[in-house]
């Protein structure tokens, strides 16, 4: 028999499954499956209390890699199928992990109603911009004009931005992180565990195969810091190896300033706890080159999680009425006898 | 009427009119959508059960929420059938007709069996309404009705006349019509109005003008009957011999929540409900939304695929997990019953079949979702299927499909239909302590832990998520048998493939034989499954009563089917299979026994009427001397 769960004993090898990895070298999942088995580590989690749901898609091999519990689903339902988990047992620590295929294509109806709800889940989504398990098509996320054996003139569809989606359904938390940039990535996560309700964490996620450096701009150790912006609570929009550079809301839009010619005080202050999305959305909407992109936690506001809204009813229910009982179900509004 | 109805019996009283006793009659109600007859028709019937007859119902109502007043679209009906001796169906043409509008007597006067009661409301066969249901002249004045006792009777000004008192303007005034009809049915088959006032007064209490309106109308309806000179006789339909005990009104859908609900109580575990909307299934999620205090975990899922995950996410926390659907949802859940299949997780989902394809007849009835119910799935993906065959069968058919989905470690489909969902009868109220148990085992022992170890039922074990160390991966991969692993060995596919087709298959040790009424052997058997056991047991039994030839067998079990089903279909001449749509489980039976069936097929969205069934018995049995 197993002893009791102490949390003292936890280390990083208690989270690594005997499963082979079979991600591709040089692909980005390799580094979001170490941080967050660290992560889990560090935080003392139990992994008998833990449960990964994934849909379809090479990010969707993630439960088989964590010694933890999991489902291994169908292509774009995790998160309905983590919903079910989770409203079945509230005590459990649920994962949600999908990529932009699987989450915001054929999983999009699900990733939408399950942030709105603000189902106690951590959903990390990994994007890549690219269909990689089907060898190399154009996804929902890819840019304008992308050329793909699917699009070999280049695509004509408009990209969706995934937290730009998830703040529309008015998610309590949302995120962004690099896959090679392991410390911000790791406090990330570290945040998603800390939220209750729907914490959503988008990765850009590296494709050696069908999409490689797609997100060299970000991740390339001399220009990155000139294309990315490190988002802190209570602190001003400040970017730029040398942090010379700020975002300013210039009247209704966002503008960048170089802080030789603009004080500090006039730049948009961070704030992820607007009871409001336009912050964060306005945030959102920072691409690049035009911009540098945001990192970091956008939005961490609280509203009761869906499933203790679930068991809550369920309290009062019982409360007003007592626990169920058959017998009296059964004879409840109009009966009669047959002698 | 009921074939054995007595010399007219005298009255009491000196302004009472005769009464003729009947074993049985059936009435329908048919007016505009807006008139209230759904509402009226279960008054109807509740009433009847109270009163002690066995009782069976079908609504029919347009799948419009409100189509344009008065036209032919518009009409909704709702028909009831009781009696004092056992009944199986709502009857196929009815003794009494009461026609709210031109429309509702176009819809439904060919059902009204000569010589049988007619109520129109004349007020209503105006000019308007009269084109509206494309009348070129009146019928009340063309005598075309002459084969029918026609009551002309003006319940629109009747009933503003009765509720004057109350105050109400004249549009909420004319909504108690329905009541006024109801009263005047109640007069003719000498029914109490008191479960219906005592429903008026609890529904409509906090409005006390409103509930005074309906009482009003529904006395005045009722003492039409005594005083109009129109009414010569009344009926009288004795209480049914039922087996003793307390008895409940209960539609099918009402039925299958109280199933799940039961079965989950029995388990000790919360009854996890994942469903979306959907016409004729909804209730169950209504009935189940309004008992929370039973731990009841009811999620309105984003559409019918989510419903499903959930219900396989639920499944593997530990939750009896329940979906409701009908045709086109459960089309959208096939990939994830597939998943739960491979899973090897127990869960139910009940559909509650309407007509098809695609959006169909959604109101209406039809039993086409069998071919989808067994072989609905990519790959090889075999699944337990049974079907309830009556209202009150459903609580019972969602116990055993629970019992078996535990026990094998399995998803099983629960066929259900519009008729039956929305159909009523009276439901013998079970002792909760004489209730089978159900049982559920979880895994809890690492060492000798192995997600694919199968019992010798061929079930793997369940292990919840949040039990110490027995973390394991489950998913819709092939896996390797016993340790669970992704697995695309060829042979490991053949083999389990093999094992989840054995372990259904072993579900045959859980269903009891086949039985079948009348003779074992002779010229003819007539199978039947579902909703259409009533129609077909009550014409065999008719034709046996007159000394033909002639079984039934009722399916309960599509798959497995019953071990001894094979023997019996040969010991039989002829075997006719009548079935809701063209073929589906005839054509399952001649591949499974080979044996040269033959089928009785009806897609019309209304269930098989006993004369169909009585015909096609005649013709096969024809030939012979």
């Amino acid at each position: 028999m197993s002893a009791a769960f102490d949390p003292n004993l936890v280390s990083v090898k208690d989270f690594k499954s005997d499963q082979q990895v079979k991600w591709c070298p040089g692909c980005g999942d390799h580094s979001i499956l170490v941080q967050l088995q660290k992560v889990l580590a560090a935080d003392k989690s139990n992994r008998d209390q833990t449960v990964f749901v994934s849909g379809i898609g090479c990010s969707s091999r993630f439960p088989y890699y964590m010694n933890t519990y999991g489902i291994h689903g169908i292509h774009g339902r995790a998160a309905a199928i983590a919903t079910g988990v989770k409203c079945a047992n509230p005590e459990l620590d649920v994962w949600v992990v999908t990529g932009d295929g699987d989450g915001l294509s054929i999983g999009g109806n699900h990733f939408l109603h399950t942030a709105r709800r603000n189902v106690g889940l951590k959903m990390i989504l990994f994007n890549n911009r690219i269909y990689g398990l089907t060898k190399g098509q154009y996804s929902p996320t890819s840019d304008f004009g992308t050329r793909t054996k699917s699009s070999p003139f280049g695509t004509i569809d408009y990209p969706v931005h995934p937290i730009s989606v998830a703040l529309g359904a008015e998610v309590t938390f949302a995120a962004r992180a690099v896959d090679t940039d392991v410390q911000h990535l790791q406090q990330v996560l570290q945040r998603a565990i800390e939220h209750r309700g729907t914490a959503f964490v988008e990765v850009y996620q590296n494709c050696q195969v069908y999409n490689a450096n797609a997100f060299e701009w970000a991740t390339d150790r001399n220009t990155r810091l000139d294309h990315l912006v490190y988002l802190e609570h209570g602190k001003p929009l400040i970017f730029g190896k040398n942090r010379d550079k700020g975002i300013r809301l210039n009247g209704d839009a966002l503008e960048v300033v170089g802080l030789s010619t603009v004080s500090q005080d006039d730049l948009l202050i961070h704030d992820e706890r607007a009871a409001s999305s336009a912050h964060a959305f306005r945030l959102a909407q920072m691409h690049h080159p035009e911009f540098p992109e945001p990192v970091g936690v956008f939005r961490a506001v609280h509203k009761p999680p869906y499933e203790e809204l679930l068991l809550g009813q369920i309290a009062a229910a019982r409360e007003k009425q007592g626990a169920g009982q058959l017998d009296k179900l059964y004879r409840s509004g109009d009966t009669w006898k047959v002698a | 009427m009921g074939t054995t109805s007595s010399p007219t019996a005298p009255a009491e009283g000196p302004l009472a009119k005769p009464v003729k006793e009947l074993t049985q009659a059936a009435v329908r109600l048919a007016g505009d959508s807006g008139d209230g007859m759904q509402l009226a028709g279960s008054q109807f019937t509740a009433t009847s059960a109270v009163f002690g007859n066995d009782v069976a119902t079908f609504p029919d109502y347009p799948s419009e929420i409100r189509a344009p007043i008065g036209t032919l679209a518009g009409v909704s009906g709702f028909q009831i059938n009781f009696a004092s001796r056992d009944i199986y169906t709502p009857g196929d043409r009815v003794d009494a007709l009461v026609a709210m509008n031109p429309a509702a007597l176009k819809a439904n006067i060919n059902d009204l069996l000569e010589g049988g009661v007619l109520i129109v409301n004349s007020d209503e066969f105006n000019a308007s309404n009269l084109e509206k249901a494309k009348y070129d002249r009146n019928p009340l004045e063309t005598g075309e009705l002459g084969r029918y006792q026609v009551h002309k009777v003006p319940i629109t000004s009747q009933t503003l006349e009765a509720v004057k008192e109350t105050g109400l303007s004249g549009k909420d005034a004319g909504r108690c019509r329905n009541f006024y009809a109801l009263g005047v049915l109640y007069w003719l088959f000498e029914r109490p109005l008191e479960p219906t006032i005592r429903w008026i007064n609890a529904k409509f209490g906090k409005v006390p003008a409103v509930a005074q309106a309906n009482r009003l109308a529904l006395e005045a309806g009722h003492a039409f009957g005594d005083i109009a000179e129109m009414f010569t006789v009344r009926y009288r339909i004795r209480p049914a011999q039922l087996p003793p005990g307390t008895y409940k009104s209960l539609t099918g859908n009402q039925a299958t929540a109280y199933g799940f609900v039961t079965a989950a109580t029995l388990a000790g575990r919360p009854l996890f409900y994942g469903s979306y909307p959907i016409t004729p299934a909804s209730e169950i999620l209504h009935e189940l939304s309004e008992i929370k205090n039973f731990d009841v975990r009811v999620v309105q899922a984003e559409d019918e695929i989510a419903a499903m995950c959930a219900v396989i996410g639920a499944a593997y926390a530990g939750n009896i997990a329940v979906t409701g659907t009908s045709g086109p949802g459960m089309a959208l859940k096939q990939e994830a019953i597939g998943l739960a299949v491979m899973t090897e997780l127990p869960c139910i989902i009940v559909n509650v079949q309407r007509g098809g394809p695609s959006t169909g007849l959604p109101t209406k009835t039809e039993q086409a979702d069998l071919w989808q119910a067994i072989l609905g799935r990519n790959g090889e993906c075999p699944l337990p299927v049974l079907a309830a065959r009556s209202p009150s069968d459903c609580f019972w058919a969602a116990l055993e499909a629970t019992q078996i989905a535990l026990k094998y470690m399995t998803p099983v489909i629960v066929l259900s239909d519009g008729y039956l969902a929305q159909g009523s009868e009276p439901w013998r109220v079970p002792d909760p302590k004489e209730l089978p148990k159900i049982e559920v085992r979880f895994a809890t022992d690492p060492a000798t832990y192995k997600p694919y170890q199968r019992d010798a039922n061929g079930a793997r074990p369940w292990a919840l998520p949040g039990t110490p160390s027995l973390h394991h991966r489950i998913g819709g991969l092939e896996k390797s048998d016993i340790y669970g692993e992704v697995s695309h060995v060829p042979e490991n596919h053949q083999h389990m493939v093999n094992l989840r087709a054995q372990k259904v298959a072993n579900v045959v040790r859980d269903i009891p034989d086949q039985d079948v009424f009348g003779d074992d052997r002779g010229p003819l058997l007539v199978v039947s499954w579902g909703g259409s056991y009533g129609a077909v047991r009550t014409a065999v039994e008719r034709a046996r009563d007159q000394g033909q030839k002639v079984s039934h067998a009722n399916l309960r079990w599509l798959n497995p089917m019953p071990r001894n089903l094979g023997d019996i279909l040969k010991r039989f001449d002829k075997v006719l299979v009548a079935e809701m749509n063209m073929g589906q489980l005839l054509f399952l039976l001649r591949g499974r026994y080979l044996v040269d069936a033959v089928g009785l097929h009806k897609v019309q969205g209304r269930p098989f009427m006993v004369h169909e069934i009585t015909s096609k018995i005649d013709e096969l049995l024809g030939g012979r001397s």
